[in-house]
């Protein structure tokens, strides 16, 4: 039984005009072709590598690994203010400019300039080169040629990204397109509470997504987190997006508000009673300046009274989750091989007031990582029968329409750089 | 010795154990506790929350005591061993095999 509309062509996945056959799923266990991915996606594409309050001070910084696009970034506030990112390898020899004891974890900090634990070559935070041990043992070196190796850098809404190619001139706002255009304007810096997770998942990086841009899974694989009598009744009743939208490589989802609050309170477990709090967020939803009516255009987009929350998915590995209570909630996927990534998961809130509401967002943050485990431990048993390519074609159904663009995207990015090698003249 | 938990909170002294700063820590404890413990802890201070709803709402976290600071921690304890109790039936997430996530960023209190 339909509850929400669809467009007229009586599907999303035939509105999209995207195929409704079954798909292979072999863009997620070949080693061949995650090599491809790697240059056709991860070195071509902005990265959301941050937020801009990671950085509160000139000199702050922090490294990124990028993995999948065979780089690691440091991303610094200059003493302008400005921030920017550059590779974070030496000009002397190569060695990894910023790392603590272990040289392939993340760190971040605030400093004057970065100097190389090597033979403590010295840059300062706009990338120049300012210190050469010995200089005068080098031949003639011209140091203004050996600064820091800069990367594209760009801001939006206080999301921070990179693209690693040189030649990839479209500006970030062109690139995350239409939605990100109508989520202008919401007040991501209020919400500086943050809670993050991460995970090394065995599983593709496109699982992941897959497993969070449907919800058409949530009354199975999570009915455990339901009380049982609701659980039989959310079974019955399946699940049905109020709307999708594609737009170029990225998509969204926008969806109903579930139990939060519930009709009845019998409906939810003591503790979010008790907390007014849950999956959803806590339910009373703190002061950000605007209403729900007032939210940006591309937020509930079909303006529906039940509405609860948006996920947008922006290519390649990035999604924004904006809940009705005035929360938000990012995933990354940073592949490491064909069938592993690292999931990273964070929940951002306006400030607690006090003790009541700390716990609240607790609970919020808490349920998300419960759910999170069922899911990701679920995909390391998707990847392996995958793998064992015993069945080859998988059906898709209406609410999996954005799997299916997330795969067709990406085999077109992967096809068309090939093409474009092809034609490179041999050098 | 001074009380762990503020005076209206006497009755979790007994479970003082479980003012875990950190929820990759609170985890850990609970993921290595049994059924009964989680109960047990479940049962004195699910009630406790329950009553002292107020006090919370009026708990500024500015210059939060260490007895408040405690108790806010024993409670996110309690959020973190209600879903063994109220959902689960075990420690662990069903079907969550060898999986973690950890917390890595949290706020400070
Ligand atoms: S490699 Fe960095 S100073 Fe030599
Ligand atoms: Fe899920």
């Amino acid at each position: 039984m339909a509850h929400f509309p669809k467009p007229s062509e009586g599907s999303w996945t035939e509105h999209f005009k995207i195929d409704t056959g079954p798909v292979s799923y072999a863009d997620s266990i070949s080693p061949e072709f995650y090599e491809l991915e790697r240059d056709a996606i991860f070195r071509r594409t902005w990265l959301n590598v941050g937020r801009v309050e990671q950085l509160p001070r000139k000199g702050s910084y922090f490294t990124k690994e990028l993995d999948a696009a065979r780089a690691s970034v440091v991303v610094v506030r200059g003493t302008d203010g400005e921030v920017r990112a550059f590779h974070n390898v030496c000009r002397h020899r190569g060695n990894k400019l910023v790392w603590d004891d272990y040289p392939r974890e993340e760190t971040k900090g605030t400093c004057r300039a970065f100097t190389c634990k090597y033979h403590a070559w010295r840059y300062d935070l706009e990338g120049k080169l300012i210190f050469v041990q010995q200089e005068s043992e080098f031949f003639g070196i011209d140091t203004s040629k050996y600064g820091l190796m800069q990367v594209q850098t760009e801001v939006w809404e206080g999301f921070i990204f990179v693209n690693l190619d040189p030649e990839n001139t479209t500006p970030l706002k062109t690139y995350l397109g239409k939605f990100a255009q109508g989520i202008d304007g919401y007040p991501f810096h209020k919400l500086t509470q943050v809670h993050k997770y991460r995970a090394e998942i065995g599983s593709n990086w496109k699982l992941f997504i897959d497993a969070f841009a449907e919800f058409y899974h949530a009354p199975i694989l999570h009915a455990g987190q339901y009380e049982s009598g609701e659980a039989a009744k959310i079974k019955k009743y399946g699940y049905e997006a109020l709307s999708y939208d594609i737009d170029g490589p990225h998509s969204m989802v926008s969806s109903w508000g579930g139990i939060a609050p519930p009709k009845e309170k019998a409906m939810v477990k003591p503790i979010e009673r008790v907390l007014r709090s849950g999956l959803f967020g806590p339910w009373d939803a703190p002061d950000i300046g605007m209403t729900t009516e007032e939210l940006p255009p591309a937020i509930n987009p079909t303006r529906n009274e039940v509405w609860g929350m948006d996920s947008f998915v922006f290519f390649p590995n990035f999604m924004l989750l904006i809940w009705r209570p005035n929360w938000v909630l990012t995933y990354h996927y940073w592949p490491t091989s064909y069938n592993t990534h690292i999931f990273e998961g964070t929940c951002y809130f306006v400030p607690p007031e006090n003790g009541f509401q700390r716990l609240q967002q607790e609970l919020a943050a808490v349920t998300f990582k419960e759910y999170g485990l069922q899911d990701g431990n679920t995909l390391e048993a998707t990847q392996t029968m995958l793998e064992s390519r015993t069945v080859d074609q998988f059906p898709l159904c209406d609410q999996e329409v954005l799997l299916r663009h997330l795969h067709t995207t990406t085999q077109n990015y992967v096809r068309e750089h090939q093409l474009r090698n092809a034609e490179a003249p041999v050098s | 010795m001074g009380n762990v938990f503020p005076p209206d909170f006497a009755a979790l002294e007994p479970f003082a154990d479980w003012a875990v700063r950190g929820e990759r820590a609170r985890y850990a404890k609970r993921v290595s506790s049994t059924m009964e413990e989680l109960q047990a802890f479940y049962d004195v201070a699910y009630p406790l929350l329950q009553q002292h709803t107020e006090y919370l709402e009026n708990l500024s976290l500015d210059g939060i005591s260490d007895e408040d600071k405690r108790l806010l921690w024993a409670f996110c304890a309690l959020v973190t061993v209600a879903f063994p109790v109220e959902a689960w039936g075990q420690p662990r997430v069903p079907d969550s095999g060898p999986s973690s996530i950890d917390a890595v960023v949290e706020p400070a209190v």
